[in-house]
């Protein structure tokens, strides 16, 4: 019984060794499906803002090589991404990756539209409401009623004098 | 009249921001900084460009100081560099390890042929294998690598005379007195 149950586990335990070495082969086109993830996040290092899959440059090209050769051979994509970026540095990455010297750069955007909602909010849209307004008492209203009453009467002759003066003008000639 | 400060951010902004790019103008995008420095010289195994049967390995750093220097018969600042290379073999100023950089073995083998050979031995690299692993951008860029094979220094450009008398000599005369 002993023997059997032996026998038993080590089958067991034969298989889970052989089918992760099954899934390390990849075919060739889930290999140049990752190659092209992986090569769509690398940035060629001599033409500056273009990913190695998109660029024509031979060192790009090798770069490209270098990448499938590497996933052939069971690497996975941040393995490949991580190989680069060891020997090139962040500026090989396109998408900055978040650390201590790219946080300004991540955060800078959301914190300056915070600062610049608040102040907004606390400055531009508070400031009218301080203002103290007054009614005006019903002697200040009568004055104010005559003196617009005024206003439109003076503004009505001055409109005529024009009037008048264009029919002269239009005598002339 | 009173001077009204915030007035003055704006101003200040703007001074600010064109510190930033003026400093940032000043800097040459292509040159990237090494991320091999006091690193081990990654491991290779590649042949010789003037004898393709042997290679050429990490071993050969061991014992002694070298500048390690990257350049293609394809690359118009390698000739205006070599004279300068082919004076420090001259005067046994340093061992240089040449790495033929995307080329054919005809055309290294006729560029040497033409100009001199100033290396004491040439890896040679036509598919950027060892170029990739050394983080090499473009030629000529040069390294110098100490007795124990760490890489401790990395040109990018011409070596000129006034490059090696300031910068790479006192460098490397500094390496050779580690032990």
């Amino acid at each position: 019984m002993r023997v059997i149950l032996t026998i038993f586990v080590t089958l067991i335990i034969s298989l889970f060794m052989v089918f992760p070495a099954l899934a390390q082969t990849p075919s060739e086109a889930e290999i140049e499906l990752r190659a092209k993830e992986v090569g769509q996040a690398l940035r060629c290092v001599v033409c500056q803002n273009q990913p190695i899959e998109e660029s024509d440059a031979s060192l790009a090209q090798d770069m490209r090589k270098l990448v499938r050769a590497r996933i052939r051979n069971g690497d996975s994509n941040e393995e490949v991404i991580a190989f680069m970026r060891d020997r090139y540095g962040d500026f090989v990455l396109l998408k900055p990756p978040m650390q201590a010297n790219t946080y300004l750069l991540w955060f800078a955007p959301a914190v300056l539209l915070g600062f610049f909602l608040f102040w907004y909010v606390v400055r531009v849209r508070r400031k009218p409401a301080n203002i103290e307004t007054q009614t005006l008492t019903d002697d200040e209203l009568k004055r104010f009623n005559e003196l617009s009453n005024n206003q439109e009467m003076q503004g009505s002759e001055r409109q005529g004098q024009k009037i008048q003066g264009q029919k002269i003008q239009g005598h002339d000639t | 009249m009173r001077i009204s400060w915030t007035g003055l951010i704006p101003l200040i902004l703007f001074l600010a921001l064109s510190g930033a790019f003026a400093i940032g103008l000043t800097k040459d995008p292509s040159k990237l900084p090494s991320q091999m420095i006091d690193h081990p010289f990654p491991e290779f195994s590649l042949p010789d460009l003037l004898d393709m049967e042997k290679t050429i390995d990490q071993s050969y750093f061991e014992g002694q100081v070298t500048l390690v220097n990257i350049f293609g018969s394809w690359c118009v600042a390698c000739e205006q560099e070599h004279p300068m290379l082919m004076k420090l073999a001259r005067n046994n100023e340093i061992r240089i390890l040449g790495v033929n950089w995307r080329d054919t073995v005809e055309k290294g083998r006729d560029w040497l042929a033409r100009g001199g050979n100033p290396y004491t031995r040439i890896v040679f690299d036509a598919d950027s294998m060892l170029a990739i692993d050394l983080g090499v951008t473009g030629a000529p860029e040069s390294f110098i690598v100490d007795k124990k094979g760490q890489i401790r220094y990395k040109y990018i450009g011409p070596i000129t005379e006034k490059i090696w008398r300031d910068e790479l000599k006192p460098f490397v005369l500094m390496l050779e007195a580690e032990q």
